[in-house]
């Protein structure tokens, strides 16, 4: 029964992947939305690309298998680049959830027959365990922001001199203390 | 990054229907943290003459402007137009056509249409048109134009201190637009309101005090370099014997002081300092360092031509005081942009010097003949090029290396293939990135410009992403672990880029890698590389020859 | 959002509305038939002459090119003589390639992974060939009408005729340029339009031009091929005006005022707008200049002396910690009383800040 569903979904790979993907990307400004979904290139346009990369590769493990290594292999580069950028956590991360928007709608019809939706669970529970992921892999981004934040190399240097007496400073608090 | 208020916006937008566009002019600046930098310390913008220093908070609704705030830019601006013709012309002849709005790397990483070349210039243009044109005064918002006010202002700044002055889009515009251009001069005026940030306003202070950004003192500059010297001695057994402040010395080295304090910045300075000794013993290269001139970048740059001016000065000052032929100078970007398209104007002529020739090849640098400054990286090329240097480039087979081109050498002084032919001959593993991300159409790391800093971490990393992506595919694709560049800035920032984008590829300056394949006479057998790292296959060679 | 467009659009109809009333309802055939267009060729040569001149009275103070290739250094590495020009005839080809095949805008490479994993480049041509064509085509168009201006008409412009019409079909010959003009403007509309990105950043006055042009090629293209107009009426007026003897001749069709009026605003309105990068393109200091800065001076005219921190200053303050670690001085010290050598040590120690230049 639930092969039934996995089949389907199979065969609708590239419709709900190219649904989702959009709706991914419409999380950006208009104008940024329209360059990450025209632009080919993949070095031109690496966060349409990584996306669009990922996605597929994400959809693939939800669909069959759930294996832990490829979802972060996929997911981590999408996350990576929404962690720096201008997103809430939960934006950052909620684009997943969209999936079980975007399953719903483009299999309306398949779902009614009663054998397909009972594989709907377990799909739903995949993209929440991916979900989870997902935030672990945000977590782990925005803790290495904040570990280059405070250990820009330039300030270890900087007290390391300081230290030493070595370096001469304007004032207390003056030019010399780092980001001051 | 954000605070809980905002935190269920995701769910309250799961209709997923992109925003209603609103037209730019109309989207108020929103200043997110880690993407803008710490306001300048009052007092270093003080120690240089700066006006209006004083503490503001961006974030605050009131940035404790002058009364006559408006005035000070409208003046400013004035002044400007006359003096600059670029930008006079880039303020008139820009057509929208687009071609730039792809092509910067912040806008690529970051997302924000307002980091488009076009629109970060459009917020200058915008008020040009209301002060200075004739239709934008009658027809105001219809034909692109608006008043100054304090939220433009911000808007300024906040995007004025997002661009890298990297001058990619320069390349792609069919009138040659260059929004460095644009972002210089609008810094410029941010300066008359005081509106620097620290990491620009703090080491031009220390710049201008002591010769290098961090404010090192001439006994600990000559403290680290001795450092240093200890280092080598310890890996190689060498003695070397820099020289400083000499007068009558043949040539004065200047390098960015990044090299001298930051790693991996450090392992190049002792690349030149290696590379100058087998200069000296072999063929009696006299060299001499400076702690008065110990700062080849100039952050000045990011401030204004007046500070640049004044911060470039000791180079030639400090040349004609110890009475050197010429100037020699180390890996950096936009220390090399002001040399090459500046210094001489600003600060020249330098008829107290040579025209520079290699002593050792009797090559003429006619190239460099009027500035007479050689950058080290022509000078090394040289060097192998007449068989000067014994080199043995599998010592760094265990690298595999690929060039990062900087984009100050690349689109203000095109030096590409000379740092290609010197890793070429010292490194048997090779590989360039896809063409559309390196020479004159390079990717910026994201943190030119004086953007370097910590607190801005965010922009950085996505500013950066672009080159990352290219790095990433020589890495999977030809197993590139080392990222080379002839860049200080480079050599400090790619290593973040690198330890969040692509884990595996470490930085190195090409001196760096000169300097693991240069064989010097006394040397032992040197099982180490400069990092004091075993070089795979050496230690066995060692031990079987101590064996015989 | 749709203001821009709308705005330039309404503009358009409105002149056209102007133009026509103003002939067939007022009468007012010497105003859009001879002073209008005096007015407005007078505006376009001394607005040109203006803003140019105001540009060239900017001063160069560095000499800034956009360095697009490999640099001239040794004998044996081949420096990219257009891209990075080192001499004036370089300039001179970068120039040429610039303003007449748009080289920048050529440099669009796009990059594909094929399916087996090989990297190729393509052009992103459409910006390119869209501009090109447009502006060849309008400028195929401005030569042709020379024929209205001059008497007996050059022979030149008889084979730039036959050239633009080398497809024969249909009787009046049919000419290119009309019919790429007004399909180019069409595209560079539509890329306005359509490409979120281009209409994101599009103003009004992007809008105008071309529909201003626009109406141009068209009243033309109708003039020429549906509605019949007065051909010789139309040529004794414009010889009036050239000659300076302007005749207003009875019965040309309202829809030729239109298309005159066109031109007359497009003519007044050219200085004042982006469309002078046709002028500024010329004055680009990041294309114009060679790059040879460090083998040849190039001289501030503004260049004033600034405040610096020489050496002796250096020195001054960090002399004995120079001396302590052997670093050579211009000055040793001389010996001092004690007590001012210790106040001269505090000094050292907090320098004040600011009141330094």
């Amino acid at each position: 029964m639930k092969d039934n569903l996995v089949s389907i979904l199979k065969t609708k790979k590239s419709t709900i992947v190219k649904k989702w993907f959009e709706l991914v990307v419409n999380s950006y400004p208009p104008d940024t939305a329209s360059f990450l979904k025209g632009q080919k290139d993949q070095f031109a346009n690496p966060v349409g690309h990584t996306t669009k990369k990922g996605l597929e590769a994400v959809f693939d493990e939800v669909v069959s298998g759930m294996d832990r290594d490829t979802i972060v292999a996929f997911l981590d580069p999408i996350i990576r680049i929404r962690a720096v950028q201008d997103f809430t956590p939960s934006q950052a991360v909620g684009f997943i959830l969209d999936l079980k928007f975007v399953i719903r709608e483009k299999l309306k019809k398949e779902l009614k027959s009663a054998p397909v939706q009972a594989g709907l669970a377990e799909i739903d529970a995949n993209i929440d365990r991916l979900c989870l992921i997902g935030f672990d892999i945000f977590v782990i981004c925005r803790e290495a922001i904040y570990q280059l934040k405070v250990s820009t190399e330039r300030d270890k240097i900087y007290k390391a001199f300081s230290r030493a007496g070595l370096v001469t400073e304007i004032s207390e608090n003056g030019p010399g203390s780092p980001g001051a | 990054m954000s605070d809980l208020s905002k935190s269920d916006e995701y769910y309250s937008a799961i209709d997923h229907k992109p925003p209603k566009p609103t037209g730019w002019m109309d989207t108020p600046v929103n200043l997110r943290k880690g993407i803008y930098c710490h306001s300048a310390n009052p007092k270093s913008l003080d120690y240089v003459g700066m006006p209006n220093a004083r503490k503001f908070d961006p974030t605050a609704e009131d940035w404790l402007l002058p009364d006559n705030w408006q005035e000070i830019i409208h003046k400013g601006f004035k002044e400007r137009l006359d003096k600059f013709r670029s930008l006079k012309v880039f303020m008139d002849i820009c057509v929208r056509c687009g071609a730039c709005a792809d092509k910067c790397h912040y806008y690529i990483g970051t997302g924000d249409p307002k980091n488009m070349p076009v629109l970060r210039a459009e917020l200058l243009r915008s008020v040009y048109r209301n002060d200075f044109t004739k239709l934008g005064k009658i027809l105001g918002k219809v034909n692109g134009a608006r008043p100054m006010t304090l939220d433009v202002l911000k808007e300024w700044w906040y995007y004025l201190f997002q661009c890298s002055q990297c001058r990619r889009c320069s390349v792609f515009c069919p009138y040659g637009i260059d929004t460095a251009e644009i972002t210089l001069l609008g810094r410029e005026l941010l300066n008359l309101l005081g509106l620097n940030i620290d990491w620009i306003a703090t080491p031009v202070a220390n710049c201008y005090r002591t010769g290098n950004h961090l404010g090192i003192q001439p006994h600990a500059f000559k403290d680290m370099l001795d450092f240093f010297v200890e280092d080598i001695e310890e890996m190689s057994s060498l003695q070397l014997e820099p020289q400083f402040n000499k007068k009558g010395a043949d040539i004065l080295f200047i390098t960015p002081s990044g090299d001298v304090f930051a790693d991996p910045g450090t392992y190049s300075c002792m690349g030149y300092l290696m590379l100058f000794h087998y200069l000296k013993e072999k063929y009696g290269l006299d060299v001499t360092w400076s702690t008065y001139g110990s700062e080849g970048g100039n952050f000045g740059f990011f401030t204004s031509h007046e500070m640049m001016k004044r911060l470039n000065s000791k180079m030639y000052m400090e040349a004609k005081r110890l009475g050197v032929k010429w100037i020699l100078g180390g890996e950096c970007g936009h220390m090399w942009r002001v040399i090459h398209q500046y210094m001489d104007t600003m600060n020249g002529p330098a008829d107290f010097l040579e025209e520079p020739v290699n002593p050792i090849t009797g090559t003429k640098f006619e190239n460099a003949k009027s500035t007479k400054m050689v950058h080290i990286i022509e000078f090394t090329a040289d060097l192998i090029k007449h068989g000067k240097l014994d080199l043995d480039p599998s010592r760094n087979d265990h690298l595999s290396v690929t060039f990062h081109d900087s984009c100050n050498p690349s689109r203000g002084m095109g030096m590409f293939e000379e740092p290609r032919y010197v890793i070429k001959n010292v490194c048997n593993n090779f590989y360039d990135m896809p063409a559309n991300t390196i020479r004159e159409q390079t990717f910026c790391c994201g943190s030119g410009a004086g953007l370097n800093a910590g607190e801005d971490m965010e922009l950085r990393m996505a500013g950066g992403l672009p080159r990352a992506n290219a790095v990433k595919h020589v890495h999977e694709k030809h197993g590139v672990n080392m990222l080379a560049n002839i860049c200080a800035v480079d050599r400090a920032a790619l290593p973040d880029l690198m330890n969040y984008w692509v884990p595996g590829v470490d930085v190195t300056g090409v001196h760096e890698l000169v300097a693991n394949a240069l064989v010097i006479p006394g040397q032992n057998s040197r099982p180490t590389d400069m990092r004091g790292e075993d070089i795979p296959g050496l230690e066995l060679e060692e031990e079987e020859d101590t064996d015989e | 959002m749709n203001d821009k467009y709308m705005y330039s659009l309404i503009a358009v109809f409105l002149l056209a509305l102007l133009a026509y009333l103003g002939v067939e309802a007022a009468g007012m055939d010497v105003i859009f038939g001879v002073v209008l267009p005096y007015v407005a060729v007078l505006l376009f040569i001394g607005g040109f002459v203006w803003r140019v001149m105001g540009w060239a009275s900017s001063a160069v103070p560095f000499r800034i090119p956009t360095t697009c290739g490999q640099q001239k250094s040794f004998d044996w590495i081949e420096p990219a003589r257009v891209d990075n020009p080192s001499t004036t005839w370089g300039v001179v080809v970068r120039m040429f390639l610039e303003i007449v095949t748009f080289r920048s805008l050529f440099r669009n490479t796009r990059m594909k992974v094929k399916s087996d994993g090989r990297i190729t480049y393509s052009l992103e041509l459409f910006l390119w060939l869209g501009a090109l064509a447009f502006h060849y085509a309008f400028l195929t168009t401005l030569v042709r009408h020379f024929r209205f201006f001059l008497e007996p008409v050059p022979i030149c412009l008889q084979w730039l005729e036959n050239l633009d019409s080398f497809m024969q079909f249909g009787l009046p010959v049919v000419y290119m340029s009309g019919v790429v003009l007004l399909a180019a403007v069409v595209y560079l509309l539509l890329r306005r339009l359509l490409i979120v990105q281009v209409r994101y950043i599009s103003l009004a006055s992007d809008f105008f031009p071309l529909f201003l042009i626009g109406g141009i090629a068209f009243t033309g293209i109708l003039m020429r091929y549906l509605s019949k107009v007065d051909i010789v009426g139309i040529k004794s007026l414009t010889m009036g005006l050239v000659t300076f003897h302007p005749v207003v001749p009875e019965g040309i069709s309202g829809l030729f005022y239109v298309h005159l009026f066109f031109v007359t605003v497009l003519l007044a309105y050219f200085p004042f707008s982006k469309l002078m990068h046709l002028g500024g393109v010329f004055l680009s200091p990041t294309r114009n200049l060679p790059t040879d800065t460090r083998a040849r001076r190039h001289i501030n005219p503004w260049n004033y002396p600034v405040h610096v921190h020489t050496y002796e200053e250096y020195e001054d303050e960090f002399r004995e910690k120079m001396i302590d670690v052997g670093l050579p001085v211009d000055k040793m010290p001389e010996p001092e009383p004690e007590e001012e050598a210790a106040s001269a040590a505090a000094e050292a120690e907090t320098p004040e800040a600011g009141e330094k230049e």
